[in-house]
């Protein structure tokens, strides 16, 4: 191996992206400077910059009114089990689809593909109605986790990865006498590992930052996620700005650290195909 | 050991039929051979025989015991691929002992027969490593030690040398040999390169478009080939093929000479259009049918030289010479050769004797 010294093009290239950075992280550093500032200077003009000294006042508006610490174990709990669940569906319906001929493949494919197409908001009303009045599952976890399981996306994603398996090798296991189901967990899963984590990333994402639907089905406050706990602080007659940002920190936090943690197979995972 | 039998074995994949109707009988400890051009359902053969494709008509026996419907696991095959299909996240010693440990195998004995894989391939060394850390011999060794633990009845191999390069090609097609004579077990192995076909066999066959052509020795399929396809695809350079007709007294007339053929069944009626066929290493310098031909290139590899020109009738044709030739392109050589060493096939291509 040889490194590779940053040579005058590299300076230029940072020179052009170093601002770009900045405009991207201003965002997130506005979200900690307002989390310190005091209630009363929201209204005040201009934008602050630098640090406040209000965090411990905010952070006791966001434990007063709000349930949060509750809340950020719900939110943990729904998502990993969702993308736990989600992971192991999705990568069983796309390893089907992949390696196995059966009657009819092809238009169930479609037809898990062509749901795609179909609008959340259309989707929304009539998944409450069979979630909270038919099963009965409002307020608990299983009315957050379940319905997003049918995860077309996340199917069709598994299965290129998997159409990308050399057949000959899960054929070498079949010789061998090895089950579908252990070519499946010991062999096929782990070689599209990188891809997994990268789809593990990204349905944690989708279900720690869902709002509409937990809203929807989780009314009582020891129930509430995370982001539907913030949600109550935009009352009708005032916001508690300052506590909003500090859960918001608190919330941005843990998907920063998968993120740092796991960035090498996201970005493996999304770039997969691409130079093969 | 097992003997493999193949009776009127077909395979239609949807309207298209690619294999049509094989009967084969191929001994016990034998080293059977499919050979052919690509497409001509050899591949496909191989894996209905190992079960990983059905079988649309007829019955495949391995050991007398109809397997048609046997997974394949348990036909008693152990089958090495092209692609080597080691698995990668896992070591030698892991890709070699998967499949025993997978299917309730103790680990003592799967250690026994790894030592004694390892110890027939000299992957002893090799067991810690992973497949990206070896080269591409080696992990054909390593495929190759896969399909010995598991003590199989048949081996099948599935063009095993295709991906490695040509010196390794050599080195490997001599250790197969090895291995083969050492257990002593029927092999069948598919390759569409008659070299290692002539190299390793017992027995070829010879497939193409899904059928079989011939099945033989190596020399008799080389010496007494039953068809103009399998007279060219036995023998490297192939043999030239030319026009000709057959005439009155069992004479052949091609390429402005004639030759009369020691026929063994009656000659063809005269007139008869035929396909004279000669090998390149049966035209010499003397013998009693001479031939007139314009060297076009000559290649000098040493030992043999290979002659490229043409008949007085603008055919193609290629001498093959001991040692150094003296023709240069553009000369006219003739060369001789003995009526015995002609193969004549009819306008269908069929061998007329």
């Amino acid at each position: 191996m040889t490194s590779r010294r940053p040579g005058r093009g590299a300076l230029g290239l940072h020179l052009t992206l170093a601002p770009l950075a900045l405009l991207w992280l201003m965002p997130l550093w506005l979200m900690v400077t307002y989390a310190t500032t005091p209630e009363a200077d929201f209204l005040q003009p201009g934008v602050p910059l630098g640090l406040g000294g209000a965090l411990a006042d905010n952070w006791a508006i966001l434990l007063a009114q709000t349930p949060f610490p509750r809340a950020i174990a719900n939110s943990v709990a729904t998502s990993l089990i969702y993308t736990a669940c989600s992971i192991v569906l999705t990568s069983l319906a796309g390893y089907a689809f992949a390696q196995f001929r059966f009657f009819g493949r092809g238009v169930l494919f479609a037809l898990v593909v062509a749901t795609l197409t179909v609008p959340y908001v259309v989707v929304v009303i009539p998944q409450f109605v069979l979630v909270a009045r038919d099963f009965h599952l409002s307020n608990t976890w299983a009315a957050v986790v379940v319905p997003p399981l049918f995860n077309s996306l996340g199917v069709f994603f598994m299965r290129q990865n998997f159409m990308a398996l050399p057949k000959d090798m899960l054929d070498a296991a079949r010789v061998e006498g090895v089950g579908e189901l252990r070519i499946f967990f010991q062999i096929a899963l782990p070689l599209v590992l990188p891809s997994t984590a990268a789809l593990g990333i990204i349905l944690f994402l989708q279900s720690w930052n869902n709002y509409l639907w937990p809203l929807l089905v989780l009314s009582r406050a020891d129930a509430q996620t995370a982001p539907v706990a913030l949600g109550a602080l935009v009352g009708l007659d005032r916001v508690h700005w300052g506590a909003l940002m500090v859960g918001a920190v608190v919330m941005t936090m843990p998907v920063l650290a998968v993120f740092v943690f796991l960035q090498r197979y996201f970005i493996a995972g999304i770039t997969a195909g691409a130079v093969k | 050991m097992s003997r493999v039998d193949l009776e009127a074995v077909r395979k239609r994949f949807g309207a298209l039929d690619v294999i049509h109707g094989v009967d084969l009988a191929i001994e016990d400890g034998s080293f059977c051979v499919f050979v052919g051009p690509s497409g001509c359902g050899k591949s496909t053969l191989l894996r209905m025989i190992a079960g990983l494709e059905s079988v649309s008509g007829g019955t495949i026996r391995i050991g007398s015991r109809p397997v048609n419907d046997v997974e394949p696991a348990a036909r008693g095959i152990g089958m090495v691929f092209q692609s080597y299909a080691l698995y990668p996240h896992m070591t030698v010693r892991g890709n070699m002992g998967f499949g025993l440990r997978a299917t309730g195998t103790s680990r003592a004995e799967t250690e026994r027969r790894l030592q004694r894989a390892a110890g027939i391939l000299q992957l002893d060394s090799l067991l810690d490593r992973k497949p990206a850390q070896l080269s591409g011999g080696q992990r054909q060794r390593v495929a190759i030690g896969r399909a010995i633990m598991r003590e199989p009845e048949v081996f099948l191999f599935d063009e095993p040398l295709s991906n490695l390069d040509a010196e390794l090609r050599v080195q490997m097609r001599v250790e197969i040999a090895g291995l083969h004579r050492r257990l002593g077990n029927t092999m069948i192995y598919v390759t569409h390169d008659q070299t290692e076909a002539m190299t390793l066999a017992d027995r070829i066959v010879v497939l193409r478009g899904g059928r079989v052509e011939q099945t033989g020795a190596p020399l008799e399929l080389y010496d007494d080939p039953a068809t103009a396809f399998v007279a060219g695809f036995i023998g490297s350079p192939r043999m030239n093929f030319l026009r000709g007709t057959a005439e009155p007294g069992g004479g052949v007339a091609f390429a402005g000479t004639r030759a009369t053929v020691p026929w063994r069944s009656g000659p063809p009626a005269p007139g008869t259009p035929v396909q004279v066929g000669i090998r390149p290493e049966h035209l010499r310098d003397d013998g009693p049918v001479r031939l007139a031909v314009t060297v076009e290139v000559a290649e000098q590899l040493g030992g043999v030289s290979y002659l490229y020109g043409t008949t007085p009738g603008a055919e193609r044709l290629v001498v093959e010479r001991r040692g150094l030739a003296a023709a240069r392109a553009g000369e006219t050589v003739t060369v001789g050769l003995e009526p015995r060493d002609l193969r004549v096939f009819d306008g269908e291509g069929r061998r007329l004797r």
